[in-house]
């Protein structure tokens, strides 16, 4: 027990020093896609947050895409510093979630998945329909990449600091929250529904709970993404785009934390690899996606565990969601 | 609204409903029998209108044989499915729903790698010229689907209630256990309803090829409508699923011919997200015990 108290902690520190340190020597491309990869590691965990209560559902890129309208309209028409227009997006990502979660949570399984997809996409067609103030169909551009002070963050190193630093504290708050008694009662509320209402658990506010936290965290990813990209448009957050954080997190697991994060680097890396293959990927992505969900419905992270636990020889929980 | 206008509006109402009845059926279908949703139904449906093509406007066939080459190729299409995803995935209905989605790319890809993806492959109206009914013209091809859709309707109806195997299905529908002690083979039937959805969204590809672009992604539009439609039936309701395909037609052409496509589009999502949201069960559907 002495062991892993020390080890997890050492284990944190390292891969922050190593997430510090690898900018350094790579290309500004590839810190372009650092970048990329640490803002869709806050979209996966938020992700999973209202999917351990069960809910999975098909409005999360939609709520990442209000946080990043809310900083394209904030920084470009009002000309906020990004340090409002962040958790501003955040807030108005999660007050959208709330509103979307209030009809949802009378629903459960199937019914939410394509409840939450109609959802979304009515407010994708929003974007769509007005030209003024969301740019129509194809969305709004010269979107200002930020600066603190003198650094411009258009340069790619500073920003990639920055959004280490936002990531740092998003996956900090949603670890903790999902080690709290709130976490917990997420759970639990999946693993035995009605067992939780008897014990005097409030099952919808718990849902809706989770999901606004998740919309809270999607719209931090959106308006990182919004800054980065200069630009939104409606495309970037329909199904399509949906499918992909869907095999991310199929791949990884959502039993733990680390699942759906192991399952979007695993993923990154198959995508830059692939890239020859171009017209390819979505076959390959889409087969992948397949061979997860019927040979290892755990993902990676279940593999994983199992691998360890056959390792070290003892049974420790590793169960999937 | 004047009059002329109104007649054409209904028309197009009445063909626009039909097609979705023929696409939303097969999706009904198969998800009465063991919950099988299947997400790749819009590339069963683009698939289709490839067999057309292949057949119609590269190999020289007539038109009808074309269309009736869609049925037992995508059909078969169906019935792997089946057997390789949601088979494996019976426990999760979510699991299949996701792996049919990793399907649909699958199917886009390999379409397009065979076919093109750029441009759109035009196939020749083989029934050109329009009907004249008291001043609104509508195209031969689009009347063409209105029988098109009552006759493949009433072989399914005829299916399931007059012919022994469609009452096995709809017995595997209403309680697979209870079924299965009857003698009734669960994967048999399952596989049979995957390859009635899968043909009846192949037909009705086939049947639009001529009056719809022909692209890889041409099924991305047609889930969500087929969706809807099944959603707001009560998602295993044939008869649901016709009813609210007709709703859903009239609806949608209306509020495109007043406004816009995208607002047709809100306007259906709005539905069914209220249909979900008050009425669960759907227009038609049973309340489960």
């Amino acid at each position: 027990m002495t062991a892993r108290r020390w080890t997890f902690p050492l284990f944190i520190v390292a891969v922050i020093a190593v997430l510090a340190v690898l900018p350094l020597t790579s290309r500004d491309y590839s810190v372009e896609i650092y970048i990329l990869l640490l803002i869709n590691v806050i979209l996966v965990v938020s992700y999973r947050i209202p999917a351990t209560t069960g809910d999975w559902a098909l409005s999360h890129v939609v709520l990442m895409g209000c946080g990043a309208y809310t900083t394209a309209l904030l920084s470009k028409w009002y000309d906020l510093s990004i340090f409002l227009t962040v958790p501003l997006s955040a807030v108005i990502a999660g007050i959208v979630g709330l509103i979307l979660v209030t009809p949802l949570v009378r629903t459960r399984g199937f019914g939410f998945f394509i409840a939450s997809f109609a959802l979304g996409e009515f407010v994708r067609l929003i974007w769509i329909k007005f030209r003024y103030p969301f740019g129509g169909p194809r969305g709004m551009i010269g979107i200002p990449n930020g600066e603190i002070g003198q650094i411009d963050f258009f340069e790619p190193l500073p920003y990639y600091y920055f959004v280490l630093v936002v990531a740092l504290i998003s996956l900090f708050i949603m670890y903790r929250i999902d080690r709290s008694r709130i976490g917990k009662t997420f759970v639990a509320l999946y693993k035995d529904e009605g067992l939780a209402e008897a014990v005097g658990i409030d099952v919808p506010r718990y849902r809706a709970m989770a999901f606004t936290i998740g919309a809270f965290f999607a719209g931090i990813a959106g308006s990182l993404l919004a800054h980065r990209l200069g630009a939104v448009d409606p495309k970037n957050f329909d199904i399509n785009v949906m499918v992909y954080l869907i095999i991310w997190i199929v791949v990884g697991g959502t039993a733990t934390i680390w699942g759906p994060i192991m399952g979007l680097v695993a993923m990154t890396v198959v995508f830059e690899w692939s890239r020859p293959l171009l017209e390819w990927r979505p076959l390959l992505f889409g087969g992948t996606l397949i061979f997860f969900l019927v040979f290892l419905p755990g993902g990676l992270e279940d593999l994983f565990f199992r691998i360890r636990d056959r390792i070290t020889g003892k049974r420790s929980g590793g169960g999937t969601v | 609204m004047e009059i002329g206008l109104l007649i054409q509006t209904i028309a197009n109402s009445i063909a626009a409903g039909s097609i979705y009845a023929v696409i939303a059926v097969g999706l009904a279908m198969a998800f009465g029998v063991m919950k099988m949703a299947n997400f790749a139904h819009g590339e069963f449906f683009m698939c289709g209108a490839y067999v057309v093509y292949v057949f119609y406007a590269l190999l020289g066939w007539p038109f009808p044989a074309a269309v009736l080459m869609s049925i037992p190729i995508v059909g078969a299409m169906g019935v792997v499915t089946e057997r390789l995803i949601f088979r494996p995935t019976r426990s999760n209905v979510l699991a299949g729903f996701m792996a049919t989605a990793g399907l649909a790319f699958v199917l886009q890809v390999l379409v397009g790698q065979m076919w093109g993806v750029g441009l759109m492959r035009s196939v020749p109206t083989p029934y050109m010229g329009a009907a004249d009914i008291a001043g609104a013209k509508i195209g031969w091809q689009r009347v063409l689907v209105i029988p098109a859709a009552i006759v493949m309707l009433s072989a399914l109806w005829f299916f399931l209630y007059r012919v022994k195997h469609g009452k096995a299905l709809r017995a595997c529908a209403q309680d697979p256990d209870t079924a299965r002690l009857q003698g009734i083979g669960i994967n048999r039937m399952t596989m049979l309803a995957m390859g009635i959805s899968g043909a009846s969204a192949g037909l009705a590809g086939a049947l639009l090829a001529p009056i719809h672009p022909v692209t890889p992604y041409m099924g991305h539009g047609v889930i969500l409508t087929a969706f809807i439609v099944v959603v707001m039936g009560g998602m295993e309701s044939i008869a649901g699923a016709v009813l609210a395909a007709i709703l859903l037609g009239f609806v949608h052409t209306f509020v495109t011919t007043l406004s816009d496509a995208v607002t047709a589009q809100m306007v259906g999502v709005a539905c069914m997200a209220a249909v979900l949201v008050v009425r669960p069960q759907g227009l038609l559907g049973r309340v489960k015990a």
